[in-house]
């Protein structure tokens, strides 16, 4: 299982950083999307998978999953979530002033040299 | 903190209150405040004298970072004294100088005698100091000074370009000296000269040993203007005269000169040294010598011939070294060099300082330095005219000046450098004596020009920009002095031999000190028949004829092309270096945010898979993997299908729809890994995110609207492969590879008895790590007060209305 989780994060950084690199900003924020997932992923199957119950101390089990990660990647979900939502506000306001979502546009003025 | 202490800083000190007196006081000029300074600092000099000469050296240290071996040590020998009295006499009578060369109301006082206070401090620390970083602190505030004084009036452009000029040289050969200092002190473990000297007979094998030697030597030849650096101190010019004076001709330009006398008991054994000071003086000594002769602006002619003096000077403590070689001192020629050295560069700094004096009267009187304006001042000018003839005869080499005495003994030192048996001197020793007898012939063609050109021949008032008239009597008194001094070291040189010549030559020599009645001997002794006398006759005849033909083979100095002067290849050198990194940065740094992403990804290809691959990292151990089921499998061709969709897709609203579809997806994903508290937030936060992207989707400015699917570049597809190749292959070795057992079972073991808790991940989250999640609170309130300022703060909108 985790051979096949740690090649479908592979899979998911690699759409992610492809997207990364594209012109669009809103592709660019939709691939630190992916990006964040695969790095959750990660998180949960480096401690190893489906080795006992949820942790949760009323279920009574011989073994449990282990919590730390879990509590990391909530850690880590909330965070990205709230960098998201304030590089979307970011990208929105950009489209409303200066009326392109293309980077390669986005060189600031000539006059700075 | 003792008096010697004082005198060494009290010039810094004084600095401090300058803008004060001169700001207070206009009435009167503040050079006088100044001048006080200087001669109570000499007079005081003056007094070590008998006391060092009995005692020997005198030394005072004052703690200033005793962890390091760093302490301000004062440490008066016969070398040091020497200097500082040059600087404080050759001071004063600058001081003066300037008091009548600078006007009061245009000039900013005020400035120019805090930076010589700043320079004349930092000089007497350089040569007082015992501490190899005590005196490199000092030096490089000499070079400092010297580039606010280069610079002085700085509206000028050529004054800023020489500033420059010099800073960067002197401080790229300060920063090398530097490097030699901590070589030193990593060989023998201390920054004190005299510890250093008492161990150089143990580290002379040392491998770092000929390094620190070269680095040394660099410091010293930057700022004693040696070939190939000479270049910046024609152009150190521009400075006021009294600056030209005392600085780069009297002073700062000996501080290299000093390094190598005061290094020479550690390097002066080694055959490196002999050649690299001897040949690189002679060389030195050889072109400012011919290229002063083509120059026509006086104070250029001067510092030609400064950096040809320097030269000597260095080719005579080079050729000194070599008496280390030699312990039986019945023959002690070998030692007259190192005394030729010291008594010439008090010499040259009597004759220098008041040619450039007069240089500055001239300039003054005339409006002009140039000598194709000017001539035949001597009948309006004959004071100044008087001075101009001692010190350029004594230029020259001729008798009865002290420069006839110095020169004689340099022409001997080089002679016996025939008789040398140590280094291949029998071969190559002879274009010792050669070239020193060629760039004599050249000194005293520069000599004869600068004085006759300037007061002989046609008056012609009509060429100068003022009616000239003799100067004002106080800008007479300062080279009046020195050139007395000039006369009487001529004819009366063993004033100085017992008093001041001995103890420095002692100290550059101290391993020769017992023999130290030798040197008594060769200064006194300067009548008789030797070759010497012969090749400075030779010197007069040659240099007359070449003068008086000079027109006609004037023309060899065109016959270097411009194309490889050092100043050319030096602006050349620069403007490259400058044009350079500018393409280097507009290669790499192309503004666009994808370039940047490249070289970052790039970087972690590289440098992960290289790492990877050297240390042999990659490892899979399928012992310990869980077991895969159909809901898995199910839900990871999800996900890939969602991706391709995101890459492939025509419109943003179906990538959109992708980001969703994979999020949920990995919802599930937590509930497989049975992680119920992600799986709610996961779905939670998905939902909001993809209402924020709908968001921005509906707000896309309507003329860009066209949808379009993204373009494939195959670079990008190659670097994202590999990202998320290393990312896997990271990933499976890490996980094979497990070094120790989770942390985990103390968790789910006090959970409920520590904590009083049954969820443990909440429990982790807000008992056990609960500061994380504070600053996970705190993340979200910025990004939330983030968002609310960018959409209601509209400064430019604002503006605009």
């Amino acid at each position: 299982m985790e051979i096949l989780m740690s090649i479908l994060i592979g899979l998911l950084f690699a759409s992610a950083v492809y997207l990364m690199l594209s012109k669009s900003l809103l592709r660019i924020i939709i691939g630190t999307g992916l990006l964040s997932h695969g790095a959750h992923l990660m998180l949960l199957t480096m401690a190893g998978l489906k080795r006992g119950t949820v942790p949760l101390l009323g279920e009574n089990a011989e073994a449990y999953t282990d919590p730390i990660p879990q509590a990391l990647v909530l850690t880590a979900i909330v965070i990205s979530f709230g960098v998201t939502a304030f590089f979307l506000v970011v990208a929105y306001r950009a489209y409303q002033e200066l009326g392109t979502d293309n980077i390669d546009e986005m060189r600031g003025t000539k006059t700075d040299d | 903190m003792s008096v010697l202490h004082f005198a060494i800083i009290a010039p810094l000190l004084l600095g401090l209150f300058i803008p004060l007196l001169h700001k207070k006081l206009p009435g009167l000029h503040t050079g006088w405040f100044v001048l006080i300074l200087p001669a109570v600092l000499f007079i005081y000099f003056l007094r070590l004298i008998p006391k060092m000469n009995n005692k020997g050296a005198i030394q005072e240290t004052l703690n200033w970072i005793p962890s390091l071996g760093i302490n301000f040590t004062a440490y008066v020998d016969g070398l040091g004294l020497l200097f500082a009295l040059l600087i404080t006499g050759i001071g004063s009578l600058v001081v003066l100088y300037s008091i009548f060369y600078l006007s009061k109301e245009k000039e900013n006082l005020g400035s120019f005698y805090v930076y010589l206070l700043m320079f004349m401090g930092a000089m007497l620390g350089v040569v007082l100091s015992d501490n190899l970083i005590v005196l490199y602190a000092f030096w490089e505030l000499t070079s400092f000074s010297s580039f606010l004084l280069i610079g002085f009036w700085y509206e000028r452009e050529r004054s800023r370009y020489g500033a420059q000029k010099s800073m960067l040289i002197t401080v790229f050969g300060g920063l090398a000296m530097l490097g030699g200092f901590l070589l030193l002190h990593i060989m023998t473990g201390s920054f004190s000269v005299r510890e250093i000297i008492a161990l150089s007979g143990e580290i002379s094998s040392d491998p770092l040993f000929i390094t620190a030697l070269v680095l040394v030597l660099l410091g010293a030849f930057t700022k004693s203007a040696q070939f190939p650096f000479h270049i910046w101190l024609p152009d150190a010019m521009e400075a006021p005269t009294p600056v030209s004076a005392y600085l780069h001709s009297a002073t700062m330009v000996k501080a290299g000169i000093y390094i190598v006398a005061r290094m020479s008991p550690i390097f002066a054994e080694q055959a490196t040294w002999f050649w690299l000071v001897g040949g690189i003086g002679l060389l030195t000594l050889l072109w400012g010598s011919f290229n002063a002769v083509k120059q026509t602006d006086l104070k250029a002619i001067l510092a030609f011939s400064t950096v040809s003096q320097l030269g000597l000077i260095m080719s005579l403590l080079g050729v000194g070294a070599a008496a280390l070689h030699f312990t039986e001192l019945d023959n002690n020629i070998y030692m007259a060099a190192t005394v030729a050295a010291v008594f010439h560069l008090i010499n040259h700094a009597t004759f220098k300082g008041s040619l450039f004096m007069v240089a500055g009267i001239v300039d003054h009187e005339t409006g002009t330095r140039d000598i194709r304006k000017l001539g035949g001042l001597m009948q309006v000018m004959p004071i100044t005219f008087t001075i101009a003839l001692i010190g350029t005869f004594s230029m020259a080499g001729l008798p009865p000046f002290n420069g006839f005495l110095s020169k004689e003994m340099f022409l001997e030192s080089m002679v016996d450098v025939l008789s040398l048996n140590i280094f291949q001197l029998s071969t190559w020793g002879v274009l010792f004596p050669i070239i020193a007898w060629i760039a004599s012939v050249f000194t005293f063609i520069y000599s004869m020009i600068l004085f006759f050109k300037t007061f002989t021949g046609k008056y012609k008032p009509e060429n100068l920009p003022q009616k000239p008239h003799e100067a004002p009597i106080g800008m007479l008194i300062s080279p009046v002095v020195l050139a007395a001094l000039v006369i009487a070291f001529g004819l009366f040189p063993n004033v100085l031999s017992t008093s001041i010549i001995e103890p420095a030559a002692a100290s550059i020599m101290p391993g020769l000190i017992d023999a130290g009645l030798a040197f008594d001997v060769n200064i006194s002794f300067w009548h008789g028949f030797t070759p010497a006398l012969f090749m400075t006759i030779g010197i007069i005849l040659i240099g007359i004829l070449l003068y008086t033909t000079l027109p006609k083979w004037k023309k060899i100095y065109g016959l270097l092309p411009k194309k490889f002067t050092l100043n050319n290849i030096y602006d050349n050198g620069l403007i490259r270096t400058e044009s350079g990194s500018k393409q280097a940065t507009n290669l790499y740094m192309t503004g666009s945010i994808r370039t940047y992403m490249l070289y970052i990804f790039i970087a972690f290809i590289g440098i992960l898979g290289f790492t990877l691959v050297k240390k042999n990292a990659f490892i899979i151990d399928t012992s310990d993997v869980a077991p895969i089921g159909l809901y898995e499998i199910v839900l990871t061709l999800i996900i890939v299908a969602a991706s391709l969709t995101i890459l492939m897709a025509k419109s943003r609203l179906t990538s959109i729809i992708a980001l969703g579809a994979i999020g949920y997806t990995v919802a599930l994903f937590f509930l497989l890994f049975r992680a119920p508290d992600l799986v709610l937030t996961q779905l939670v936060i998905e939902t909001i995110s993809v209402a924020l992207f709908l968001l921005c989707f509906y707000h896309l400015p309507k003329l860009n609207r066209k949808e379009e699917r993204m373009k494939f570049k195959l670079t990008n597809a190659i670097v994202a492969a590999g990202v998320g190749i290393v990312v896997t292959l990271i990933a499976l070795s890490a996980h094979s590879t497990k070094i120790f057992d989770s942390i985990a079972q103390y968790y789910i073991d006090n959970t409920a008895e520590k904590a009083a808790g049954g969820n443990m991940v909440n429990v982790i989250l807000v008992d056990f790590r609960g500061f994380d999640t504070m600053f996970e609170i705190a993340v979200l309130g910025i990004a939330a007060l983030g968002i609310y300022g960018m959409v209601r703060l509209r400064l430019s909108r604002r503006k605009s209305e």
